[in-house]
């Protein structure tokens, strides 16, 4: 039985700010409530341009171009400390702009719903000709684009549109005429969805250098869901964004479970691998237009920029033991169960303690803990305080009641085995996943030997339990011997020999 | 300081959950009205 290990990861960040005026719900729904309010008429003005959230320090952790670690080097308030030297390209993933990104979402449109205008397809194809992971084959597919009037004439039935700079450049049609579940709105969502989990795949697939056919099953994570008036949510988006990503070899299903849908994700992925079903299973998500600009209105309140101006994506390979990556230790995962109850002390212990203790660990054991990792620049303003922090002093809290720290080690231990949260707030993207990337080069560079993934979700929010949910699964340092499969153990050579010797025996004494 | 109070509890998923919050007050004597757990990220 192999183990299994990251083989890669990926991050994607695409720059949406006209999407938050549009489709995060809460301008939408001030827009629906109240047109002309005086929030709505500021949004314009807090918006970032594409060069601002490049430099902007968490969004260069996200892509890879810096440790978590390293944004307690930069002064707060971050959105006014750019990175000079930033760039678009990350060690693990990309910026995307969003005119790039309604291209995108053209080469994810298997319906035909996506209509861009004519110049600004032509423009941006030419724009986007040199970005590795796109072939000629696929822009060949994005068809001549419409003129603008029947853009405008499309959105006047109830179409959806797509700005740019402020200016329409395409809309997205229903795909059914009285469908609510494929309504324009729906499909914006779902394609958006697809097409960032395409981008990070891609990234994914070409930052790693890994054949796209050698990926057998993709794992889709995100909080979308695909389907008619016959089946709501019936999926299947992970299968449709391989299709794009060129994953031939693959098929896959989704997995949901709010925020901690990556973290349960990751931990099937790794199950599959182990037991030998797959030998190198895809988890990818993209993100969700909802939540641009949830926190908006405090931002704007408080004369911050709407930091909320990405979609957040990622992807991460799962694949038998190469002797070198890190291993997931499937025998050290956390759960908490229906009968844990919602007792904070209860929670942690689920997720964090009982699987250590299961394994003889001790909770610092762990060099770093992923936790909910939003950038509490984005969650302070809106007094959802620092979340990964929040998480942190829980752990140590946790640690100094069972005598793993001691009391006046809390504070050190915050530091070092925490980080700053760097994600943006787009649900389940900033759930545990996105130190993965990070805590592989971290053990790779000897940094550090072990980090726990650890994801929640808040299931309450579907109105079909009260319950909360959250996992956890240990990645470590790889111990570099690569268990061969079918290999013969030092045991069976004994057998053989043995076996062998007694049939030599019965030879000698019976002269046959 | 809460008996007999009529309590209204928003719980954080990241903090204190509602029903944890819930059973504290419970101890106290305040009368549960509304009790949730919501999310803010």
């Amino acid at each position: 039985m192999t183990t299994p290990i990251v083989k890669g990861a990926a991050y994607v960040l695409v720059h949406t700010p006209d999407m938050v005026m549009h489709y995060g719900t809460t301008c939408s729904a001030e827009h629906d409530a109240n047109p002309n309010s005086e929030f709505l008429k500021k949004v314009p003005s807090h918006l970032r341009n594409y060069e601002e959230a490049v430099k902007y320090a968490p969004n260069q952790v996200y892509i890879g171009n810096m440790l978590p670690d390293e944004l307690n080097n930069i002064p707060k308030p971050w959105y006014k400390n750019l990175i000079a030297d930033a760039k678009v390209e990350g060690k693990m993933g990309a910026m995307v702009p969003q005119d790039e990104f309604y291209i995108a979402m053209k080469l994810c449109d298997a319906f035909d719903l996506v209509m861009l205008e004519k110049d600004f397809t032509d423009s941006t194809k030419a724009k986007m000709s040199k970005i590795p992971y796109y072939t000629e084959d696929e822009f060949a597919k994005v068809k001549e684009g419409f003129d603008a009037a029947d853009i405008e004439k499309k959105v006047a039935e109830g179409a959806e549109p797509l700005h740019f700079n402020g200016n329409l450049v395409g809309c997205v049609k229903a795909a059914h005429a009285s469908d609510k579940n494929l309504t324009a709105h729906i499909m914006v969502e779902n394609i958006v969805s697809k097409a960032s989990g395409v981008i990070a795949l891609k990234n994914l697939i070409h930052v790693n250098n890994i054949p796209a056919d050698s990926i057998e099953y993709v794992i889709e994570c995100s909080e979308e869901a695909c389907g008619d008036m016959n089946q709501r949510g019936g999926g299947n988006f992970a299968k449709a964004i391989a299709e794009v990503a060129g994953a031939v070899s693959a098929t896959g299903s989704d997995t949901r479970g709010f925020c901690a849908a990556p973290t349960h994700a990751l931990i099937n992925a790794a199950a599959l691998v182990k037991s030998g079903v797959y030998k190198n299973v895809a988890i990818v998500a993209g993100g969700a237009t909802a939540k641009l600009g949830m926190n908006g209105r405090d931002h704007v309140n408080k004369d911050l920029p709407i930091l909320e101006d990405c979609l957040g994506a990622f992807a991460i390979l799962i694949s038998e033991d190469d002797g070198v990556s890190p291993v997931l230790r499937t025998d050290i995962v956390g759960r908490h169960t229906v009968g844990t109850g919602s007792a904070p002390q209860a929670v942690m212990e689920s997720l964090i303690t009982k699987p250590l203790d299961r394994s003889g660990l001790k909770i610092t054991d762990i060099d770093k803990y992923s936790v909910e990792m939003q950038n509490p620049e984005i969650t302070e303003p809106a007094g959802a305080g620092d979340v990964p922090l929040a998480n942190y002093k829980m752990i140590a809290a946790l640690g100094a009641k069972r005598g793993d720290i001691d009391r006046t080690y809390m504070a050190t231990f915050i530091k070092e085995h925490g980080m700053p949260g760097f994600a943006p707030t787009q649900g389940h993207i900033p759930s545990g996943v996105p130190f993965v990337g990070a805590a592989r080069e971290m053990i790779m560079d000897g940094k550090i030997n072990r980090a726990m993934i650890v994801g929640k979700g808040s299931l309450f929010l579907g109105r079909m339990t009260n319950l909360f949910d959250g996992v956890s699964i240990v990645m470590e340092k790889n111990p570099g011997k690569v268990e061969e499969i079918g290999a013969v153990s030092k045991e069976e050579i004994k057998g053989m020999v043995a076996e062998t010797m007694k049939e030599f025996a019965a030879f000698l004494l019976n002269g046959k | 300081m809460l008996q007999d109070k009529k309590v209204i509890i928003i719980g954080d998923r990241d903090g204190i959950p509602g029903p944890a919050i819930e059973e504290c007050v419970k101890t106290a004597g305040a009368d549960v009205v509304f009790a949730s757990t919501e999310c803010f990220v």
